[in-house]
């Protein structure tokens, strides 16, 4: 499987995403530039975190129009894999290929901590063999508070599409647990066809023996097997 | 024609809006306690190139949808200015 990272201008973990892949998951990685128009014949795509476009108008808002997310739409209609973490996140929610928003955090301030997240499905690639506890993954973000309407959150669940929800070190899915008023604690999502993924935290972060974390790495390589 | 164009973004009323919120809590802080709720929009202004009136309306409407709001969490109205 070969994967591409997309920089956009103000993207800040495109390297940590091309260093994850190539030396933690051991896979070929090709970097992409957002005014590209070709993905290079890349299987899966990743958009990173950070503040594209310096997250003028909403976050996420002006990235979706850059040329290469006219590829990426396309590559996922195909059935290609697609996946944004954080800013990357943002951006495939104002794209239209996953639902919801990410609006500002309830405590209104930027969260740069560790949070436990719990997988809430096996329908997807990236969850599927996941073990059903509590993984610590880092989270950077002011505007992480997912919110859609009540239809399409009875949409979310009737198709499990919510992937993963905050919980404490136990697993427990509690109020204290969920760092940014996200409705039901959610933490990522896929969209109905469960070949594209966002994600608030970085798993790419905690990735590395270097870190003393390997949360992140046991999310990722799923998407190898 | 030119036509001038204002754009009032809001959060849909049924979200909490964390800034109006803390803006609320200043307001408090400073001695306002008769204010009792406080919601942070966005006013957008533009200049609009259109043969009619009605055409420029047509094209707020869609730069509107389309990028200025999103309408997931957010309400729009516009008014355009000859």
């Amino acid at each position: 499987m070969k994967f591409g990272v997309i920089t956009f201008p103000g993207s800040n973990c495109d390297q940590d995403l091309l260093y994850c892949i190539r030396e933690n998951l051991g896979m070929e990685a090709v970097s992409l530039w957002h005014k590209d128009t070709d993905l290079q014949g890349c299987d899966f795509i990743f958009l990173p975190g950070g503040f594209s476009y310096g997250d003028y108008l909403r976050s996420g808002a002006i990235a979706r129009f850059s040329p290469i997310m006219n590829e990426v739409v396309r590559h996922a209609e195909r059935g290609g894999y697609v996946m944004g973490i954080c800013n990357g996140f943002q951006i495939l929610t104002e794209a239209g290929l996953l639902p919801g928003a990410l609006i500002r955090n309830v405590s209104t301030r930027f969260m740069c901590t560790n949070v436990h997240i719990i997988p809430q499905t096996q329908s997807t690639r990236l969850t599927a063999n996941l073990e059903s506890r509590a993984y610590k993954v880092p989270i950077a973000h002011a505007e992480g508070n997912f919110y859609c309407a009540q239809d399409d959150l009875k949409a979310l669940n009737d198709n499990e599409q919510i992937i993963f929800r905050y919980c404490d070190e136990n697993g427990n899915i509690t109020p204290e647990s969920n760092p940014n008023g996200s409705l039901e604690n959610i933490a990522g999502v896929t969209n109905k066809n469960k070949n594209v993924f966002g994600m608030m935290p970085h798993p790419e972060r905690a990735a590395d023996n270097l870190l003393g974390n390997l949360d992140g790495k046991f999310i990722l390589e799923n998407l190898l097997a | 024609m030119q036509f001038k164009a204002v754009v009032h973004i809001m959060p849909r009323p049924e979200i909490l809006d964390p800034q109006g919120k803390a803006t609320l809590n200043g307001l408090k802080n400073l001695g306002f306690q008769n204010v009792e709720s406080v919601r942070v929009g966005r006013r957008v202004e533009l200049a609009i190139e259109a043969d009619s009136k009605e055409e420029a309306e047509a094209k707020v409407q869609e730069a509107s949808r389309k990028l200025l709001a999103n309408s997931v969490t957010e309400v729009f109205r516009f008014e355009v200015l000859s």
